[in-house]
């Protein structure tokens, strides 16, 4: 059964975190998560879940907060948003490193400086390479079902490693959107109890985390975390399959949309890519053969998978939200091109920057670089490999 | 209907944001997909702000400001002196103004186009009237409501009820669904 209703990207993260009950959440407000916990936070004062919801100073206490009870061995969630995941950055790279199946909704948000509260995912980019899995979300229907997905992953007895679920902050954390939400016990079943992996308060067996590993043998540990990585994506297509069954929703690493027979190509993450999907459908009615590619699992990244995707195409650009300030180019181009760099056959490729800072991303954006791409396809011949578009002159 | 796409015009503090919240929520009935999402820019009461509705029968996939509304809803009959209400707005667009002024008039102001359809009713005299205070939300959802036909009034009481139960007192709720009901009755073409 499912029950249909108009709420908020955060809204709806909230109310599945209500129907898993984690043990343990510890969260710091910030804008644009802090409508989630505080609807958590709410659940939890009117005892409709037992969650021990541990209120911090900071994020950098939170992230520390949820490595101690989930290496205790409970069930632990989080969420944060920009400045926030910034502050929590040393200690994700522990509780990927003790795999710890922590799950943290980030509400996509611009960093600092100059200050600014709105959608780009510059945060979640800075974390990419934590050793969390991440899942990204179109529009309130998918964070809640990845949301959902996420501890099923995380708590997989072949990873266990932490999720982030991300979706883009006020366009989907504070826009009202139909969707579906299942009944609690669906929910509760398809999680499952929790199982621990050596907890700590098994004090019957005591063990260490963390400890010092030096020149003898961290080489030999990190490769063999870097091995975990590559059963991930077997592990997040089993459980979408699962998922498939109680929701009727399709998930799989990425969306491929009218990408089959494609000349031109669009990757795009997140709410852009409905956006995109709109105008797609347009150029299609005029027969042009535009496709997009929307990846779901960013990290690890599927580069085999998305790159036999996209190789077939005559031009590509990969739209970032986000910059990096490297002298080179977005972060999602700069994986799109690593998955296509093998080919003989393959793309010219292009990348543009959009919506720094909650600057719409409008039709009109979708179609100049469709437009752009149509000229590149027919000419061979690319103006300039990176530009920003939506600027305003 | 395919979809219809509202922006309404509201000042920060008039309910604007739960007007479109309690309008998407109605239009849910009969498996439509909805969005309602205001325009997050510094929120100071006072301050004009946008909200806008996404109605439709197929799924709803643009993520952005609606910029060609087919139905622009005017909350506070000042805005219409500082800000184009009509930017954008289709050739066959709907109107819906708070205001005691005369239809021909405003249709003059706005420089409406002949194919565009203006309504009008006194949305802040209607809220007054019912409950006291100058909140002209209520009963433009009622007009609104009326002007799109996308909803019986009753789902939207209903909607109103629910939306509003938490936070206000009986006599504060059945105010605002009188309001509703007269937005919805008394709103005029002209």
């Amino acid at each position: 059964m499912t029950k249909i209703v108009a709420v908020t990207g955060n809204e709806a993260v909230a109310n599945a975190f209500r129907q898993i009950e984690p043990d343990v959440c510890a969260a710091y407000p910030i804008t644009p998560q802090t409508e989630l916990m505080q609807r958590f936070a709410s659940f939890v004062s009117n005892g409709q879940v037992k969650t021990e919801l541990i209120l911090v100073e900071s994020e950098h206490s939170a992230m520390s907060a949820c490595i101690g009870a989930a290496a205790a061995g409970g069930r632990v969630a989080t969420a944060t948003s920009s400045q926030g995941l910034a502050l929590m950055w040393e200690t994700l790279f522990i509780a990927s490193g003790f795999r710890l199946p922590i799950v943290m909704p980030v509400v996509n948000r611009a960093l600092s400086s100059p200050i600014n509260i709105h959608c780009d995912h510059s945060d979640a980019m800075g974390a990419r390479d934590s050793g969390w899995i991440q899942l990204w979300s179109e529009n309130a229907q998918e964070a809640y079902d990845n949301t959902i997905q996420a501890f099923r992953i995380a708590e997989d007895m072949d990873i266990r490693l932490p999720v982030m679920v991300c979706y883009d902050g006020f366009i989907i954390s504070h826009s009202i959107e139909r969707i579906e939400y299942f009944d609690d016990e669906i929910v509760k079943k398809f999680v499952g109890e929790y199982k621990p992996l050596y907890p700590l308060l098994d004090i019957e067996n005591p063990k260490s985390f963390g400890p010092l590993i030096l020149t003898d043998l961290y080489h030999e540990v990190r490769k063999a975390h870097s091995e975990v990585y590559k059963n991930v994506p077997k592990v997040v297509l089993k459980v979408a399959k699962d998922f498939e069954k109680i929701s009727g929703r399709k998930y799989g690493l990425f969306e491929s949309y009218m990408l089959e027979d494609a000349e031109i190509g669009i990757v795009i993450l997140n709410s852009a890519a409905g956006t995109t999907k709109d105008v797609i459908d347009d150029y299609r009615n005029k027969g042009v053969k535009v496709g997009l590619l929307k990846p779901r699992l960013f990290r690890p990244f599927p580069y085999a998978e998305i790159g036999n995707a996209l190789k077939h195409l005559k031009a590509l650009c990969v739209l970032d939200r986000a910059d990096a300030f490297g002298g080179s180019f977005g972060p999602l181009y700069l994986d799109v091109a690593a998955s296509l760099c093998n080919f003989d056959q393959k793309p010219i490729l292009i990348n543009r920057i959009y919506g720094l800072g909650g600057r719409d991303y409008m039709p009109e954006h979708a179609a100049g670089v469709i437009e752009e791409l149509r000229k590149i396809a027919k000419t061979g011949k690319v103006k300039s490999l990176k530009e920003y578009i939506g600027v305003r002159e | 209907m395919e979809k219809v796409e509202v922006r309404w015009h509201g000042r920060g503090g008039q309910g604007t944001v739960t007007a479109a919240k309690v309008f998407a929520d109605a239009c849910l009935s009969g498996g439509r997909y909805v969005q309602a999402f205001p325009e997050y820019g510094p929120e100071r009461a006072g301050a004009p702000l946008r909200a806008y509705n996404r109605i439709s029968s197929k799924e709803l996939r643009m993520h952005c400001p609606v910029t060609t509304p087919d139905v622009v809803v005017v909350v506070d009959p000042t805005l219409i002196e500082s800000i184009d209400v009509t930017e954008g707005a289709k050739d066959d667009a709907k109107f819906i103004i708070n205001s005691s002024k005369e239809p021909a008039e405003l249709r003059k102001k706005l420089k409406l186009k002949p194919t565009q359809k203006l309504y009008v009713v006194d949305a802040t005299k209607i809220a007054i009237d019912c409950f006291g205070r100058p909140m002209p939300n209520s009963p433009m959802v009622g007009a609104l409501n009326r002007v799109t036909g996308l909803v019986d009034l009753e789902t939207v009481l209903e909607d109103v009820k629910k939306s509003f139960g938490k936070k206000f007192s009986q006599k504060i709720i059945d105010g605002n669904l009188l309001a509703v009901k007269r937005g919805y009755e008394e709103v005029k073409e002209g």
